[in-house]
Protein backbone atom coordinates (compact mmCIF):
# COMPACT_ATOMS: atom_id res chain seq x y z
CA UNK A 1 0.00 0.00 0.00
CA UNK A 2 2.67 1.99 0.77
CA UNK A 3 4.18 2.25 -2.63
CA UNK A 4 1.50 2.38 -4.02
CA UNK A 5 0.81 6.50 -2.74
CA UNK A 6 4.64 6.82 -3.09
CA UNK A 7 4.56 5.82 -7.09
CA UNK A 8 1.42 8.45 -6.97
CA UNK A 9 3.67 11.03 -4.97
CA UNK A 10 6.63 10.78 -7.28
CA UNK A 11 3.94 10.89 -10.48
CA UNK A 12 2.35 14.25 -8.43
CA UNK A 13 5.62 16.05 -7.81
CA UNK A 14 6.88 15.24 -11.27
CA UNK A 15 4.13 16.69 -12.65
CA UNK A 16 3.96 20.02 -10.85
CA UNK A 17 8.01 20.13 -11.59
CA UNK A 18 7.42 19.85 -15.39
CA UNK A 19 4.50 21.78 -15.46
CA UNK A 20 6.58 25.06 -13.73
CA UNK A 21 9.31 23.93 -16.65
CA UNK A 22 6.58 24.03 -19.38
CA UNK A 23 3.46 26.29 -18.20
CA UNK A 24 5.16 29.54 -19.19
CA UNK A 25 5.92 28.58 -22.75
CA UNK A 26 2.43 27.14 -23.32
CA UNK A 27 0.83 30.66 -22.13
CA UNK A 28 3.06 32.12 -24.49
CA UNK A 29 2.39 29.71 -27.47
CA UNK A 30 -1.24 30.49 -26.44
CA UNK A 31 -1.42 33.93 -26.71
CA UNK A 32 0.79 34.36 -29.79
CA UNK A 33 -2.67 33.49 -31.39
CA UNK A 34 -4.38 35.94 -29.70
CA UNK A 35 -6.11 39.01 -32.13
CA UNK A 36 -5.66 41.80 -29.57
CA UNK A 37 -2.44 42.72 -27.60
CA UNK A 38 -4.13 41.33 -24.15
CA UNK A 39 -2.27 38.95 -22.65
CA UNK A 40 -5.57 37.87 -20.34
CA UNK A 41 -8.17 37.32 -21.98
CA UNK A 42 -8.60 35.74 -25.65
CA UNK A 43 -10.01 37.37 -28.22
CA UNK A 44 -9.49 35.61 -31.43
CA UNK A 45 -7.37 33.19 -32.93
CA UNK A 46 -4.85 35.52 -35.77
CA UNK A 47 -1.68 33.86 -37.36
CA UNK A 48 -1.11 38.28 -37.79
CA UNK A 49 2.23 38.00 -35.06
CA UNK A 50 3.79 35.12 -37.09
CA UNK A 51 3.55 36.81 -40.52
CA UNK A 52 4.96 40.53 -38.99
CA UNK A 53 7.47 38.72 -37.88
CA UNK A 54 8.28 36.97 -40.56
CA UNK A 55 8.36 40.58 -42.23
CA UNK A 56 10.38 41.92 -39.71
CA UNK A 57 13.76 42.88 -41.62
CA UNK A 58 15.39 43.57 -38.11
CA UNK A 59 14.50 39.79 -36.77
CA UNK A 60 15.52 38.46 -39.84
CA UNK A 61 18.98 40.43 -40.58
CA UNK A 62 19.24 39.30 -37.12
CA UNK A 63 18.71 35.98 -37.49
CA UNK A 64 21.06 35.67 -40.78
CA UNK A 65 23.98 37.35 -38.57
CA UNK A 66 23.64 34.62 -35.79
CA UNK A 67 23.75 31.59 -38.15
CA UNK A 68 26.63 32.73 -39.78
CA UNK A 69 28.40 33.71 -36.93
CA UNK A 70 27.78 30.54 -35.14
CA UNK A 71 28.72 29.03 -38.47
CA UNK A 72 31.81 30.63 -38.78
CA UNK A 73 33.17 30.59 -34.93
CA UNK A 74 32.33 26.69 -35.22
CA UNK A 75 34.03 26.32 -37.37
CA UNK A 76 37.29 28.35 -36.48
CA UNK A 77 36.78 26.65 -32.69
CA UNK A 78 36.68 23.23 -34.27
CA UNK A 79 39.54 23.54 -35.84
CA UNK A 80 42.16 25.05 -34.02
CA UNK A 81 40.71 23.40 -30.91
CA UNK A 82 40.95 20.04 -32.14
CA UNK A 83 44.85 20.72 -33.44
CA UNK A 84 45.11 22.17 -29.86
CA UNK A 85 43.80 19.50 -28.53
CA UNK A 86 46.42 17.11 -30.19
CA UNK A 87 49.29 19.42 -29.49
CA UNK A 88 48.64 19.83 -25.86
CA UNK A 89 48.24 15.88 -25.48
CA UNK A 90 51.81 15.53 -26.73
CA UNK A 91 53.00 17.53 -24.00
CA UNK A 92 54.58 16.96 -20.72
CA UNK A 93 52.25 17.29 -17.62
CA UNK A 94 53.24 20.63 -16.37
CA UNK A 95 52.62 22.44 -19.28
CA UNK A 96 49.64 20.72 -20.14
CA UNK A 97 48.29 21.27 -16.73
CA UNK A 98 49.02 25.08 -17.04
CA UNK A 99 47.51 25.43 -20.46
CA UNK A 100 44.40 23.55 -19.16
CA UNK A 101 43.82 25.57 -16.31
CA UNK A 102 44.05 28.69 -18.23
CA UNK A 103 41.40 27.40 -20.67
CA UNK A 104 39.04 26.38 -17.78
CA UNK A 105 38.66 30.09 -16.95
CA UNK A 106 35.84 31.20 -19.70
CA UNK A 107 34.28 28.51 -18.88
CA UNK A 108 33.74 28.51 -15.07
CA UNK A 109 34.12 32.62 -15.02
CA UNK A 110 30.81 33.99 -14.87
CA UNK A 111 29.70 35.39 -18.55
CA UNK A 112 29.55 38.90 -17.90
CA UNK A 113 33.37 38.87 -16.87
CA UNK A 114 34.18 37.22 -19.94
CA UNK A 115 32.12 39.66 -21.98
CA UNK A 116 33.36 42.18 -19.80
CA UNK A 117 37.26 41.60 -20.12
CA UNK A 118 36.66 40.87 -23.71
CA UNK A 119 35.22 44.33 -24.07
CA UNK A 120 38.32 45.66 -22.29
CA UNK A 121 40.40 44.41 -24.52
CA UNK A 122 38.74 45.79 -27.53
CA UNK A 123 38.68 49.18 -26.41
CA UNK A 124 42.14 49.02 -25.78
CA UNK A 125 43.08 47.35 -28.88
CA UNK A 126 40.74 50.33 -30.84
CA UNK A 127 43.00 53.03 -28.64
CA UNK A 128 46.11 50.67 -30.40
CA UNK A 129 44.95 50.85 -33.48
CA UNK A 130 43.97 54.74 -33.77
CA UNK A 131 47.65 55.59 -32.77
CA UNK A 132 49.20 53.18 -35.09
CA UNK A 133 47.42 55.09 -37.72
CA UNK A 134 48.56 58.22 -36.21
CA UNK A 135 51.95 57.32 -36.72
CA UNK A 136 51.39 55.72 -40.20
CA UNK A 137 50.13 59.13 -40.73
CA UNK A 138 53.38 60.68 -39.66
CA UNK A 139 55.54 58.42 -40.96
CA UNK A 140 53.74 59.35 -44.55
CA UNK A 141 54.12 55.67 -45.59
CA UNK A 142 50.09 56.28 -47.12
CA UNK A 143 49.06 53.43 -44.94
CA UNK A 144 45.98 52.66 -42.77
CA UNK A 145 44.75 50.18 -40.79
CA UNK A 146 41.05 49.47 -39.84
CA UNK A 147 39.81 51.20 -36.83
CA UNK A 148 36.63 50.69 -36.09
CA UNK A 149 36.78 46.95 -34.83
CA UNK A 150 33.59 46.69 -33.00
CA UNK A 151 31.12 44.70 -34.76
CA UNK A 152 31.45 41.28 -36.93
CA UNK A 153 35.33 40.80 -36.43
CA UNK A 154 35.05 41.63 -32.40
CA UNK A 155 32.01 39.30 -32.14
CA UNK A 156 33.78 36.58 -34.51
CA UNK A 157 36.51 36.76 -31.94
CA UNK A 158 34.65 36.67 -28.72
CA UNK A 159 32.81 33.63 -30.30
CA UNK A 160 35.62 31.53 -31.11
CA UNK A 161 37.05 32.63 -27.66
CA UNK A 162 34.00 31.04 -25.42
CA UNK A 163 33.67 28.03 -27.81
CA UNK A 164 37.29 27.14 -28.10
CA UNK A 165 37.55 25.75 -24.51
CA UNK A 166 34.63 23.26 -25.06
CA UNK A 167 36.06 21.80 -28.28
CA UNK A 168 39.32 20.67 -26.12
CA UNK A 169 37.53 19.49 -23.52
CA UNK A 170 35.59 17.26 -25.82
CA UNK A 171 38.10 16.40 -28.27
CA UNK A 172 40.85 15.67 -25.57
CA UNK A 173 38.81 12.56 -23.69
CA UNK A 174 38.89 10.71 -26.86
CA UNK A 175 42.26 11.34 -27.81
CA UNK A 176 43.47 9.75 -24.54
CA UNK A 177 41.05 6.70 -25.39
CA UNK A 178 42.46 6.44 -28.66
CA UNK A 179 44.74 3.41 -29.19
CA UNK A 180 47.60 5.01 -30.20
CA UNK A 181 48.89 1.80 -31.77
CA UNK A 182 46.28 2.41 -34.92
CA UNK A 183 48.63 5.44 -35.56
CA UNK A 184 51.81 3.85 -35.14
CA UNK A 185 50.44 0.32 -37.31
CA UNK A 186 49.13 3.21 -39.79
CA UNK A 187 53.62 4.62 -40.69
CA UNK A 188 54.66 1.06 -40.07
CA UNK A 189 52.06 0.32 -43.11
CA UNK A 190 53.92 3.20 -45.22
CA UNK A 191 51.41 6.56 -44.53
CA UNK A 192 53.37 9.53 -43.63
CA UNK A 193 52.06 11.38 -40.79
CA UNK A 194 49.78 13.32 -42.55
CA UNK A 195 48.29 10.52 -44.27
CA UNK A 196 48.01 9.17 -40.83
CA UNK A 197 46.28 11.53 -39.25
CA UNK A 198 43.44 12.13 -41.51
CA UNK A 199 42.97 8.25 -42.65
CA UNK A 200 43.06 6.98 -39.30
CA UNK A 201 43.25 9.22 -36.33
CA UNK A 202 40.54 11.73 -37.63
CA UNK A 203 38.04 9.13 -38.21
CA UNK A 204 38.92 7.63 -34.57
CA UNK A 205 38.21 11.03 -33.20
CA UNK A 206 35.03 12.36 -35.26
CA UNK A 207 32.30 11.76 -33.27
CA UNK A 208 34.23 14.01 -30.68
CA UNK A 209 35.04 16.40 -32.84
CA UNK A 210 31.52 16.64 -34.32
CA UNK A 211 29.80 17.07 -31.21
CA UNK A 212 32.11 19.58 -30.23
CA UNK A 213 31.49 21.72 -33.50
CA UNK A 214 27.28 20.73 -32.57
CA UNK A 215 28.13 22.48 -29.16
CA UNK A 216 30.04 25.55 -30.70
CA UNK A 217 26.87 26.22 -33.07
CA UNK A 218 24.39 25.57 -30.40
CA UNK A 219 26.37 28.18 -27.71
CA UNK A 220 27.15 30.50 -29.95
CA UNK A 221 23.12 30.91 -31.72
CA UNK A 222 22.09 31.36 -27.60
CA UNK A 223 24.68 33.44 -26.47
CA UNK A 224 23.93 37.11 -25.31
CA UNK A 225 25.28 38.23 -22.40
CA UNK A 226 29.02 37.90 -24.17
CA UNK A 227 27.75 39.37 -27.55
CA UNK A 228 26.36 41.98 -25.77
CA UNK A 229 29.40 43.63 -24.52
CA UNK A 230 31.41 43.10 -28.16
CA UNK A 231 28.99 43.95 -30.91
CA UNK A 232 29.15 47.82 -30.95
CA UNK A 233 26.02 48.62 -32.93
CA UNK A 234 25.51 44.94 -34.52
CA UNK A 235 22.57 42.91 -33.31
CA UNK A 236 22.74 39.04 -33.33
CA UNK A 237 19.64 37.56 -32.70
CA UNK A 238 19.55 37.29 -28.77
CA UNK A 239 20.58 41.35 -29.18
CA UNK A 240 17.54 41.91 -30.83
CA UNK A 241 14.95 39.63 -28.83
CA UNK A 242 16.41 41.94 -25.88
CA UNK A 243 15.46 45.19 -27.57
CA UNK A 244 12.13 43.66 -28.42
CA UNK A 245 11.57 42.89 -25.05
CA UNK A 246 12.41 46.08 -23.74
CA UNK A 247 8.75 47.28 -24.92
CA UNK A 248 6.20 45.73 -22.48
CA UNK A 249 3.80 44.10 -24.50
CA UNK A 250 5.23 42.30 -27.78
CA UNK A 251 3.27 39.50 -29.26
CA UNK A 252 5.78 39.03 -31.75
CA UNK A 253 8.58 38.28 -29.05
CA UNK A 254 5.69 35.29 -28.19
CA UNK A 255 5.17 34.16 -31.76
CA UNK A 256 9.24 34.00 -31.51
CA UNK A 257 9.50 32.15 -28.67
CA UNK A 258 7.31 29.63 -30.15
CA UNK A 259 8.96 29.34 -33.67
CA UNK A 260 12.42 28.83 -31.90
CA UNK A 261 10.88 25.81 -29.17
CA UNK A 262 9.01 24.01 -32.26
CA UNK A 263 12.30 24.39 -34.18
CA UNK A 264 14.34 22.78 -31.06
CA UNK A 265 12.29 20.40 -30.45
CA UNK A 266 11.69 19.10 -33.84
CA UNK A 267 15.64 18.82 -34.37
CA UNK A 268 15.59 17.07 -30.87
CA UNK A 269 13.20 14.65 -32.06
CA UNK A 270 15.13 14.31 -35.03
CA UNK A 271 18.71 13.58 -33.61
CA UNK A 272 16.84 11.41 -31.11
CA UNK A 273 15.13 9.22 -34.20
CA UNK A 274 18.30 9.05 -35.53
CA UNK A 275 19.94 7.87 -32.33
CA UNK A 276 18.30 5.03 -31.63
CA UNK A 277 17.70 3.83 -36.01
CA UNK A 278 21.80 3.90 -34.92
CA UNK A 279 21.53 2.00 -32.01
CA UNK A 280 19.12 -0.52 -33.50
CA UNK A 281 20.79 -0.56 -36.53
CA UNK A 282 24.20 -1.66 -34.43
CA UNK A 283 22.10 -4.12 -32.40
CA UNK A 284 21.22 -5.79 -34.93
CA UNK A 285 24.95 -6.08 -37.07
CA UNK A 286 26.29 -8.04 -34.17
CA UNK A 287 27.63 -4.63 -31.67
CA UNK A 288 29.82 -3.25 -34.65
CA UNK A 289 31.55 -0.36 -33.01
CA UNK B 1 51.95 13.97 -36.33
CA UNK B 2 50.23 13.01 -32.75
CA UNK B 3 53.42 14.30 -31.04
CA UNK B 4 53.57 17.38 -32.76
CA UNK B 5 53.49 20.06 -29.95
CA UNK B 6 53.45 22.57 -32.28
CA UNK B 7 50.03 22.19 -33.43
CA UNK B 8 48.70 23.93 -30.14
CA UNK B 9 50.75 26.85 -30.99
CA UNK B 10 48.07 28.74 -32.88
CA UNK B 11 45.71 28.35 -30.01
CA UNK B 12 48.33 29.12 -27.27
CA UNK B 13 48.93 32.68 -28.81
CA UNK B 14 44.52 33.20 -29.01
CA UNK B 15 44.35 31.52 -25.56
CA UNK B 16 47.15 34.26 -24.53
CA UNK B 17 45.81 37.31 -26.36
CA UNK B 18 41.91 36.51 -25.98
CA UNK B 19 41.76 34.92 -22.25
CA UNK B 20 44.79 35.47 -20.77
CA UNK B 21 45.19 39.23 -21.76
CA UNK B 22 41.58 40.38 -21.34
CA UNK B 23 41.45 39.38 -17.33
CA UNK B 24 44.84 40.94 -16.84
CA UNK B 25 43.56 44.10 -18.02
CA UNK B 26 40.64 43.88 -15.81
CA UNK B 27 43.33 43.72 -13.03
CA UNK B 28 45.28 46.60 -14.75
CA UNK B 29 42.19 48.99 -14.68
CA UNK B 30 41.06 47.85 -11.40
CA UNK B 31 44.05 49.19 -9.98
CA UNK B 32 44.82 52.46 -12.22
CA UNK B 33 43.24 55.95 -12.35
CA UNK B 34 41.85 57.10 -15.93
CA UNK B 35 44.68 58.16 -16.68
CA UNK B 36 46.92 55.11 -15.50
CA UNK B 37 48.36 55.73 -12.14
CA UNK B 38 48.12 53.31 -9.16
CA UNK B 39 45.01 53.65 -7.30
CA UNK B 40 42.89 51.77 -4.60
CA UNK B 41 39.48 54.29 -4.79
CA UNK B 42 37.98 51.61 -7.55
CA UNK B 43 37.50 49.23 -4.70
CA UNK B 44 37.18 51.55 -2.10
CA UNK B 45 34.45 53.31 -4.09
CA UNK B 46 32.86 49.95 -4.03
CA UNK B 47 31.72 50.40 -0.42
CA UNK B 48 28.40 52.35 -1.11
CA UNK B 49 27.35 49.39 -3.24
CA UNK B 50 27.40 46.96 -0.34
CA UNK B 51 24.21 46.61 -0.03
CA UNK B 52 23.78 45.10 -3.90
CA UNK B 53 26.59 42.70 -3.44
CA UNK B 54 24.59 41.74 -0.17
CA UNK B 55 21.38 41.58 -2.12
CA UNK B 56 23.12 39.92 -5.13
CA UNK B 57 24.77 37.23 -2.56
CA UNK B 58 21.05 36.87 -0.76
CA UNK B 59 18.71 36.46 -3.56
CA UNK B 60 21.54 34.08 -5.47
CA UNK B 61 21.88 32.03 -2.53
CA UNK B 62 17.91 31.81 -1.82
CA UNK B 63 17.76 30.40 -5.53
CA UNK B 64 20.50 28.06 -5.32
CA UNK B 65 18.87 26.22 -1.71
CA UNK B 66 15.09 26.73 -2.96
CA UNK B 67 16.50 24.90 -6.86
CA UNK B 68 18.52 22.13 -4.31
CA UNK B 69 15.24 21.20 -2.28
CA UNK B 70 12.99 20.98 -5.94
CA UNK B 71 15.62 19.38 -7.77
CA UNK B 72 16.87 16.58 -5.84
CA UNK B 73 13.46 14.63 -5.18
CA UNK B 74 13.53 14.90 -9.63
CA UNK B 75 17.06 13.55 -10.14
CA UNK B 76 16.18 10.84 -7.26
CA UNK B 77 13.20 9.90 -9.22
CA UNK B 78 14.65 10.47 -12.59
CA UNK B 79 17.31 7.81 -11.56
CA UNK B 80 15.68 5.16 -10.09
CA UNK B 81 13.39 5.19 -13.77
CA UNK B 82 13.63 2.28 -16.06
CA UNK B 83 16.52 3.24 -18.76
CA UNK B 84 14.55 4.38 -21.84
CA UNK B 85 11.86 6.35 -19.62
CA UNK B 86 14.68 8.31 -18.06
CA UNK B 87 15.96 9.22 -21.44
CA UNK B 88 12.98 10.82 -22.69
CA UNK B 89 12.74 12.65 -19.08
CA UNK B 90 15.80 14.36 -19.37
CA UNK B 91 15.14 15.32 -22.84
CA UNK B 92 12.01 17.17 -21.15
CA UNK B 93 14.65 18.60 -18.56
CA UNK B 94 16.66 19.72 -21.10
CA UNK B 95 14.23 21.17 -23.59
CA UNK B 96 13.40 24.64 -22.07
CA UNK B 97 17.55 24.75 -21.40
CA UNK B 98 17.71 25.06 -25.27
CA UNK B 99 15.12 27.95 -25.27
CA UNK B 100 16.95 31.70 -25.34
CA UNK B 101 16.75 32.49 -21.53
CA UNK B 102 15.62 36.00 -22.76
CA UNK B 103 12.44 34.51 -24.02
CA UNK B 104 12.16 32.33 -20.84
CA UNK B 105 12.20 35.26 -18.97
CA UNK B 106 10.44 37.25 -20.83
CA UNK B 107 7.35 34.43 -20.21
CA UNK B 108 7.59 35.13 -16.66
CA UNK B 109 7.92 39.05 -17.07
CA UNK B 110 4.10 38.58 -18.45
CA UNK B 111 3.05 36.16 -16.22
CA UNK B 112 3.74 38.11 -12.79
CA UNK B 113 2.10 41.19 -14.30
CA UNK B 114 0.19 43.41 -12.50
CA UNK B 115 -2.66 42.27 -14.86
CA UNK B 116 -1.47 39.26 -15.62
CA UNK B 117 -2.58 35.86 -15.98
CA UNK B 118 -1.64 34.96 -12.52
CA UNK B 119 -3.39 38.01 -10.78
CA UNK B 120 -6.06 37.35 -13.33
CA UNK B 121 -6.79 33.94 -11.71
CA UNK B 122 -6.16 34.78 -8.07
CA UNK B 123 -8.50 37.48 -8.30
CA UNK B 124 -11.18 34.70 -9.78
CA UNK B 125 -10.53 33.26 -5.89
CA UNK B 126 -10.76 36.54 -4.74
CA UNK B 127 -7.14 37.14 -3.81
CA UNK B 128 -4.94 40.12 -4.79
CA UNK B 129 -4.08 41.99 -6.95
CA UNK B 130 -0.83 40.96 -5.91
CA UNK B 131 2.52 42.85 -6.79
CA UNK B 132 4.32 40.34 -8.21
CA UNK B 133 6.79 41.61 -10.96
CA UNK B 134 9.76 44.34 -9.86
CA UNK B 135 10.10 41.96 -6.60
CA UNK B 136 12.71 40.53 -4.92
CA UNK B 137 10.97 37.18 -5.52
CA UNK B 138 10.17 37.52 -8.61
CA UNK B 139 13.88 38.23 -8.99
CA UNK B 140 14.47 34.62 -7.52
CA UNK B 141 11.81 33.13 -9.39
CA UNK B 142 13.90 33.79 -12.54
CA UNK B 143 16.53 32.10 -11.51
CA UNK B 144 14.93 29.55 -10.13
CA UNK B 145 13.12 28.58 -13.66
CA UNK B 146 16.20 29.75 -15.66
CA UNK B 147 18.47 27.29 -13.23
CA UNK B 148 16.73 24.77 -12.14
CA UNK B 149 18.05 22.58 -15.02
CA UNK B 150 21.83 22.51 -13.99
CA UNK B 151 20.96 21.37 -10.47
CA UNK B 152 18.78 18.73 -11.95
CA UNK B 153 21.41 17.51 -14.55
CA UNK B 154 24.65 17.24 -12.04
CA UNK B 155 22.61 15.58 -9.53
CA UNK B 156 20.67 13.10 -11.76
CA UNK B 157 24.26 11.80 -13.02
CA UNK B 158 25.55 11.31 -9.74
CA UNK B 159 22.21 9.68 -8.37
CA UNK B 160 22.41 7.27 -11.30
CA UNK B 161 25.67 5.79 -10.26
CA UNK B 162 24.45 4.70 -6.41
CA UNK B 163 23.07 1.11 -7.02
CA UNK B 164 19.96 0.16 -6.10
CA UNK B 165 20.99 -2.53 -3.33
CA UNK B 166 23.12 -0.06 -1.28
CA UNK B 167 19.87 1.89 -0.61
CA UNK B 168 17.79 -1.42 -0.05
CA UNK B 169 21.05 -2.64 2.21
CA UNK B 170 20.41 0.70 4.25
CA UNK B 171 16.40 -0.10 4.90
CA UNK B 172 17.08 -3.59 5.48
CA UNK B 173 19.33 -2.69 8.27
CA UNK B 174 17.00 -0.60 9.74
CA UNK B 175 17.41 2.56 8.96
CA UNK B 176 14.16 4.92 8.16
CA UNK B 177 13.90 6.89 5.34
CA UNK B 178 15.34 10.00 6.94
CA UNK B 179 18.71 8.19 7.57
CA UNK B 180 18.58 6.65 4.26
CA UNK B 181 18.44 10.05 3.21
CA UNK B 182 20.78 11.45 5.07
CA UNK B 183 23.54 8.62 5.55
CA UNK B 184 23.63 6.92 2.18
CA UNK B 185 21.90 9.23 -0.73
CA UNK B 186 22.87 12.67 0.60
CA UNK B 187 26.93 11.83 1.17
CA UNK B 188 27.14 9.52 -1.83
CA UNK B 189 25.52 12.25 -4.18
CA UNK B 190 27.77 15.16 -2.75
CA UNK B 191 29.76 15.48 -5.62
CA UNK B 192 26.52 16.49 -7.81
CA UNK B 193 25.43 18.67 -5.10
CA UNK B 194 28.78 20.72 -4.89
CA UNK B 195 28.54 20.85 -9.11
CA UNK B 196 25.09 22.00 -8.94
CA UNK B 197 25.40 24.46 -6.41
CA UNK B 198 28.46 25.74 -8.14
CA UNK B 199 26.17 26.13 -11.67
CA UNK B 200 22.94 27.74 -10.09
CA UNK B 201 25.07 30.01 -7.92
CA UNK B 202 27.80 31.50 -10.49
CA UNK B 203 25.06 32.19 -12.98
CA UNK B 204 22.49 33.65 -10.93
CA UNK B 205 25.20 35.63 -8.83
CA UNK B 206 26.29 37.31 -11.85
CA UNK B 207 23.14 37.91 -13.78
CA UNK B 208 21.78 41.04 -14.64
CA UNK B 209 18.91 39.95 -17.20
CA UNK B 210 16.88 38.58 -14.75
CA UNK B 211 17.13 41.27 -12.27
CA UNK B 212 16.64 43.96 -14.81
CA UNK B 213 13.49 42.40 -16.83
CA UNK B 214 11.65 40.94 -13.18
CA UNK B 215 13.42 43.28 -10.21
CA UNK B 216 12.28 46.25 -12.08
CA UNK B 217 14.34 49.02 -10.75
CA UNK B 218 14.53 48.13 -7.08
CA UNK B 219 16.32 45.33 -7.36
CA UNK B 220 19.99 45.99 -8.38
CA UNK B 221 22.28 43.14 -8.69
CA UNK B 222 26.12 42.87 -9.50
CA UNK B 223 25.88 42.02 -12.85
CA UNK B 224 23.58 44.90 -13.40
CA UNK B 225 26.57 47.57 -11.38
CA UNK B 226 29.15 46.32 -14.08
CA UNK B 227 27.19 46.41 -16.95
CA UNK B 228 26.38 50.22 -16.02
CA UNK B 229 30.27 51.06 -15.31
CA UNK B 230 30.91 49.20 -19.11
CA UNK B 231 27.37 50.19 -21.18
CA UNK B 232 25.08 51.90 -19.39
CA UNK B 233 24.97 55.93 -17.79
CA UNK B 234 27.81 55.58 -15.17
CA UNK B 235 30.55 54.90 -17.89
CA UNK B 236 33.44 54.11 -15.94
CA UNK B 237 35.62 51.30 -17.08
CA UNK B 238 38.13 51.54 -14.14
CA UNK B 239 35.29 51.46 -10.89
CA UNK B 240 33.73 48.62 -13.37
CA UNK B 241 36.98 46.33 -13.58
CA UNK B 242 37.29 46.53 -9.85
CA UNK B 243 33.52 45.49 -9.63
CA UNK B 244 34.24 42.78 -11.75
CA UNK B 245 37.35 41.89 -9.90
CA UNK B 246 35.19 41.67 -6.95
CA UNK B 247 32.68 39.19 -8.54
CA UNK B 248 35.58 37.09 -9.66
CA UNK B 249 36.78 36.63 -5.83
CA UNK B 250 33.32 35.46 -4.69
CA UNK B 251 33.11 33.39 -7.67
CA UNK B 252 36.15 31.59 -6.86
CA UNK B 253 35.34 31.56 -2.79
CA UNK B 254 31.76 29.61 -3.65
CA UNK B 255 33.69 27.35 -6.16
CA UNK B 256 36.60 26.55 -3.64
CA UNK B 257 33.96 25.83 -0.95
CA UNK B 258 31.76 23.50 -3.02
CA UNK B 259 35.08 21.51 -4.40
CA UNK B 260 36.03 21.03 -0.83
CA UNK B 261 32.68 19.64 0.22
CA UNK B 262 32.48 17.62 -2.70
CA UNK B 263 36.14 16.28 -2.58
CA UNK B 264 35.78 15.55 1.11
CA UNK B 265 32.29 13.13 0.59
CA UNK B 266 33.96 11.50 -1.93
CA UNK B 267 36.91 10.66 -0.12
CA UNK B 268 34.20 9.47 2.62
CA UNK B 269 32.78 6.98 0.21
CA UNK B 270 35.63 5.57 -0.88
Amino acid sequence: MKSRHWKALQKAYLCIIFSFFYLPIAVMAAFSFNQSKSRTVFTGFTFKWYLDLFRNQRILDALWLSLGLALAAATVATVVGTMAAIGINAMRKTPRAIINNISYLPVVNPEIITGVSLMLLFVVGKQGLTALNGWLEQSGLGLRVPEDIFGLPTLLIAHVTFCLPYVIFNVSPKLRQMDIRLYEAALDLGCNPRQAFFKVVLPEIMPAVLSAFLISLTYSIDDFIISYFSSGNMQTLPISIYSMTRRKVSPEVYALSTVMFLVILSIILFTNAMDSRQYKKEQKGGGRG
Amino acid sequence: MLKNKSLAYPYLVWMAIFIAAPLLIVVYFAFTTAEGKFTLNNLTGIAPYTAVFARSLLLAGAATIICLVMAYPVSYFLSRMRANKQHIMLMLVMLPMWMNFLLRTYAWMTLLEKNGIINKILGFFGIGPLQMINTAGAVILGMVYNYLPYMILPLYTAMVKIDDSLIEAAQDLGAGTWRTLTRVLIPMSAPGIATGITMVFVPSVSTFIISRMLGGGGNMLIGDLIELQFLGNSLNYNVGSAMSLLLMVVVLLCMSLTNTMGDEDVEGVI
